[in-house]
């Protein structure tokens, strides 16, 4: 790790203010991934601005159709809290399916969008629940949100603050795991909102997460586990690495997808 | 004492310290004036060196000296050296190219030493290192052994980048058998790479003391004498007598801490020229790219069997791939401890194995747990399986058919077994993994859309290395004998000085337990001491499971001369004659009386010669052993594996494991099923996640944990051990060694319970879930 001056700001705005100050900056949003890099010596910010003591950033809140998220919220609060649970309960499993139990304790979900790693699980999550990202500048939507490999709708300095989102009517993620960093090889949540809406959301598979529509088609005329247990989908454009070929996780995608119905009409 | 410690569960002296971290390591070992060092390691598989330029890195904060392969060259320090000397088929020596600690003009796998930075902190040495410039040329790489052979030379000295072809066995017998078999089985697979791991990565600090022109090195070692040896012998010039080395508290080696290496090397070099303390300690991603890899195997074997199953032949021909430099041992795992093993538990009269050992742009490979006989366990459990397969028998019945049952038994690749008993083992874990109630296991695993298999691996392995002479005909560089030191104190407490060494076994607590039991003295009453040259007489450490059988033994005989110099001393005490004078449980008795004395008692004499026979008898009660065995040990077990596969995913699970080992006699059990849960982990993971992976230009691809996957709890099943005892006949205590059986035994029981799952030929390890779900959609 190289040498770089701590921040620990006590509101957002004086968060903003310092990242606008250091462009080689970078804000410090749990640090499950920037840390490591930075062991790693693959990433030498300049300055750490660290968001975990900002109280206005953290926290839940359910309001009617709407779960909202504070950006610094740990992985651990979303799992472990009753009333996410009980508005999205696929959501609070989901975030206990992230990492291991020391990761849920210190990565956040603001930190987990801005980075989009492209195995990480919220991704799928955000678009599944047409969540919309707010950020000290604007609100984003999901569909907008995500660019590519480890790129977002994000400015530099630009900060997330919330993730607000939509609860449906029933919805499931299935993760199959990378079997050594336990990442997602792929990642499906299925969302219903009922009236034939239905949304996918894949993570791992691609370089970003994606919607894979013509499952949300399908499922959206029949929210059965048949209706897509014979969807082939094209390998083409899809990771390819030592732990799965472009086919492995196309395959993966539909069975991950069908399970994931399996499991929203439980 | 009233009952034997041996076979007792003996909590272990070392957890309070371990549990409670007050360990003692490598790294933990802070001294006056500490300086820390960071190597700059090559980022090309294979690249000429051009120039490196150090200016920028002398000038940076806190740097003390930089010193590159030039510095070493003109100081005349030497490479690394092997230790094993194979000769090949025609005669020859096996080519053996220099081995330089840090790189001379060329480098030859990614991470090898280039330069070395030493600083007033880690921090610093580590800046600095980036700022060493070198100016690589790359060259043309080769990482597999398939392909090593096409490729350019990576050494001079070996154009074709063979190191050596080695056989042993009858070829001629071998393929007239073949000519008349009623059925051959053939396989052909990879071995697949393994990156050790071990817990504590490799750590070296070194001193030098300009007082009396004397060096100590700490080093994470799993056999300070032998690194002493090495380093001073042929490295450094160094004389024995002014070199220490200790290797204090060790958090596992699996291997990998056999060897000298060439930061320990560097860093004592710069601690002499420094006269100021040198530190390192390797991160997780230095160990990926510079500690010993194990196995990488390319074979293909094959089992020639007559209409009844007899088998009558086998024939093995092996590419090993050995990396880009010949580690200390690294010659001998593919030859000496592999193709030895080939006869497995079974008759087979006739086997021919040709070994083709080939250099590589990848790490170094050497002997990791089991080294050699998991890769012949491999071969020959695959084989066995695969042909009652093919022959439509049961798997238990053809090793039944093949088992050896009479002992000694002469094998036709040189070993001799003195002992086993294969039915026994077998039986036991037939019945314990209840292989009678599999089919309707099968039938409801079917039903939840789950393929269901079983497989067994009948394991043979050759511990307790070794006869000197026969090791030193093979080719073997050192002795391969034990000491032991058993000092008596004056008040009857003992400490024993062992010169194998522990990293995680126990045997402070195995080796008392020996020491309590034959002394008749409490375990509190006695301490084991290993990892230090200057306490201990002398030691070639702790590898291939030889510790207890070996080590264990030479304390043996240090114990009996203890007891028999306490005869003498008792019969001068009791005014007997000292072949009236028994031992037991701590008391020196005349035999058919109620005079005795106590062990205090004679060792008090011993020490306070007042009464005491000074004209026949020197006083004190401290006495020492070198053992050196006559024959290995052959440690021999039964594993059975059952296995779940996911139909969609091919995610398999394992859903049963049995191992049921003979280790001859156990001295504490729960030691030793903790070795075979440890030896099982990493068996499964070698059989389901571990592999180790390169690219084309020798990149490598698993260079974290992030990739390369070692087995979690989660991963295993809740294991069902059992033991059968038949003693070895050629050691007092009758113990064969329990370090590596898991590891040898459980790669091929796990993927023989896939291949039957599946109902395929062959799945290539590691079994991933893509792996498996490539071959269900071949087959």
């Amino acid at each position: 790790m190289h040498a770089f001056q701590y921040h620990r700001p006590t509101s957002s705005k004086e968060a903003i203010g310092l990242a606008g100050q250091k462009a080689e900056g970078r804000y410090l949003a749990g640090g499950q991934s920037l840390v490591q890099a930075m062991k790693l010596r693959l990433s030498s910010p300049s300055d750490l601005i660290d968001l975990g003591t900002i109280k206005e950033l953290a926290g839940v809140k359910v309001s009617g159709s709407a779960v909202e998220i504070g950006a610094m919220t740990r992985h651990a609060e979303v799992a472990a809290s009753a009333e996410v649970k009980r508005a999205i309960p696929s959501l609070a499993a989901m975030a206990g399916m992230i990492g291991d139990r020391q990761v849920r304790h210190m990565g956040t979900i603001g930190g987990s969008l801005a980075n989009n790693d492209p195995a990480a699980d919220y991704p799928a999550a955000v678009l599944a629940l047409n969540a919309t990202v707010t950020t000290n500048k604007r609100k984003i939507g999901a569909d907008q949100y995500f660019k590519g490999l480890y790129e977002t709708a994000l400015e530099p300095s630009e900060l997330i603050t919330a993730v607000s989102f939509q609860v449906p009517k029933r919805g499931a993620y299935m993760k199959f795991k990378n079997p050594a960093s336990r990442f997602a090889l792929v990642g499906v949540f299925v969302a219903d909102f009922g009236s034939g809406n239905v949304r996918v959301g894949v993570t791992g598979a691609g370089p970003s997460a994606f919607r894979q529509t013509e499952m949300e088609k399908a499922l959206s005329a029949k929210f059965a586990p048949e209706a897509v247990a014979a969807i082939k989908v094209k390998p083409d454009g899809l990771n390819n690495d030592l732990h799965a070929s472009p086919e492995y996780r196309a395959h993966l995608i539909t069975v991950m997808c069908k399970r994931a119905v399996e499991q929203a009409l439980k | 004492m009233t009952t034997s410690l041996i076979g007792a569960r003996v909590p272990r002296k070392e957890d309070y310290r371990f549990l409670t971290g007050a360990g003692q390591y490598t790294d933990d070992v802070a001294l006056a004036g500490q300086t820390y060092a960071a190597f700059v390691r090559s980022p090309h598989a294979h690249a000429n060196i051009r120039r490196v330029s150090t200016d920028k890195a002398k000038r940076a904060p806190g740097v003390i000296a930089v010193y590159t392969g030039a510095d070493l060259a003109a100081a005349k320090v030497g490479g690394l050296p092997c230790g094993w000397l194979i000769t090949d088929v025609k005669g020859q020596p096996m080519k053996e190219p220099p081995y330089p600690v840090l790189a001379q003009g060329k480098v030859r796998h990614v991470g090898e030493r280039v330069a070395v930075v030493v600083a007033e902190s880690a921090a610093q040495a580590r800046d600095a290192a980036e700022l060493v410039e070198v100016d690589y040329q790359p060259l043309p790489a080769v990482a597999s052994a398939a392909k090593a052979r096409s490729s350019g030379a990576i050494h001079e000295i070996a154009p074709d980048n063979v190191c050596y072809v080695w056989a042993l066995g009858d070829k001629s017998a071998v393929d007239a058998a073949f000519a008349k078999a009623a059925h051959v089985t053939k396989l052909e697979f990879v071995n697949n790479r393994l990156i050790p791991n071990a817990i504590e990565p490799r750590a070296v600090n070194a001193v030098y003391s300009r007082a009396d022109d004397s060096t100590t090195l700490y080093v994470a070692s799993q056999n300070p004498h032998v690194e002493r040896l090495l380093m001073t012998a042929f490295v450094l010039g160094l004389p024995e007598n002014k070199v220490r080395v200790v290797a204090p508290d060790v958090g596992g080696g699996f291997g990998s801490k056999i060897y000298l290496y060439a930061e320990d090397v560097a860093c004592t070099w710069a601690a002499r020229q420094l006269a100021r303390p040198v530190k390192w300690t390797a991160d997780r991603s230095e160990a990926f790219l510079s500690d010993a890899h194990g196995r990488d195997h390319l074979t293909v074997a094959e089992l020639a069997l007559d209409k009844d199953g007899k088998f009558l032949a086998m024939r093995v021909r092996t590419t090993a791939n050995l990396g880009a430099y010949l580690s200390t041992f690294a010659s001998c795992i593919p030859t000496i401890l592999y193709a030895t093993l080939l006869a497995g538990q079974y008759t087979t009269p006739v086997i021919y194995c040709e070994v083709t050992a080939v250099f590589t742009n990848t790490t170094p490979v050497d002997a990791y747990r089991g080294a050699g006989r998991p890769e012949a366990t491999y071969v020959v459990e695959r084989l066995v399986e695969t042909a009652a397969r093919e022959m439509k028998v049961e798997p238990a019945e053809l090793r039944r058919k093949n088992f050896i049952r009479q002992f000694p038994y002469q094998t036709p690749v040189a070993l001799c077994y003195d002992t086993g008993n294969y039915e026994a083992t077998l039986e036991a874990a037939m019945k314990i993994a209840d292989v009678a109630g599999f089919k309707d296991r099968r039938e409801q695993s079917l039903r939840r859309g789950k393929l269901r298999g079983l497989g067994y691996a009948c394991y043979i392995e050759a511990c307790g290395i070794a006869p000197s002479n026969v090791a030193g005909s093979l080719g073997a560089r050192a002795g391969l004998y034990e000491a032991g030191e058993v000092r008596v104190h004056p008040t009857g407490t003992v400490t024993v000085f062992t010169g194998s060494h522990a990293h995680g076994q126990g045997h402070e607590t195995t080796f008392a337990q020996v020491v309590a039991d034959r002394l008749g003295l409490g375990m509190e009453q006695v301490d084991i001491v290993h990892g230090d040259t200057s306490k201990i007489l002398f030691g070639m450490g702790t590898y291939g499971s030889r510790s207890i059988a070996v080590g264990g033994t030479a304390i043996v005989k240090a114990l009996d001369k203890v007891i028999a110099k306490g005869k003498k001393i008792a019969a001068h005490l009791l005014e007997a004659s000292e072949g009236d004078i028994e031992y037991d449980k701590g008391v020196f008795k005349v035999a058919g009386t109620d005079k005795k004395k106590t062990f205090g008692e004679v060792a008090f004499a011993a020490y306070v010669p007042h009464n005491y026979p000074l004209d026949k008898l020197e006083p004190g009660l401290n006495e020492n052993a070198f053992y050196d065995p006559t024959n290995f040990t052959f440690p021999a077990g039964s594993y059975v594996c059952e296995v779940e596969v996911d139909r969609e995913t091919g995610a398999t699970q394992i859903v049963g494991f049995t191992a049921v080992d003979d280790f001859g006699r156990v001295i504490n059990p729960m030691i030793v099923e903790g070795q075979v849960h440890g030896g099982l982990a990493q068996g499964i993971g070698q059989a389901l996640t571990e592999g180790c992976a390169y690219d084309d230009t020798g990149q490598l691809i698993t260079g974290s944990l992030a990739d390369y996957c070692i087995p979690r709890a989660n991963d295993l099943p809740l294991f069902k051990l059992d033991m059968r005892e038949t003693p070895c006949t050629h050691n007092p205590l009758g113990v064969k060694g329990c370090g590596e059986a898991g590891a040898i035994g459980a790669p091929a029981a796990v993927m023989n319970a896939i291949t039957d799952a599946l109902g395929v030929k062959d799945v290539p390890m590691p079994a991933t879930a893509q792996n498996v779900w490539r071959a269900m959609h071949r087959a």
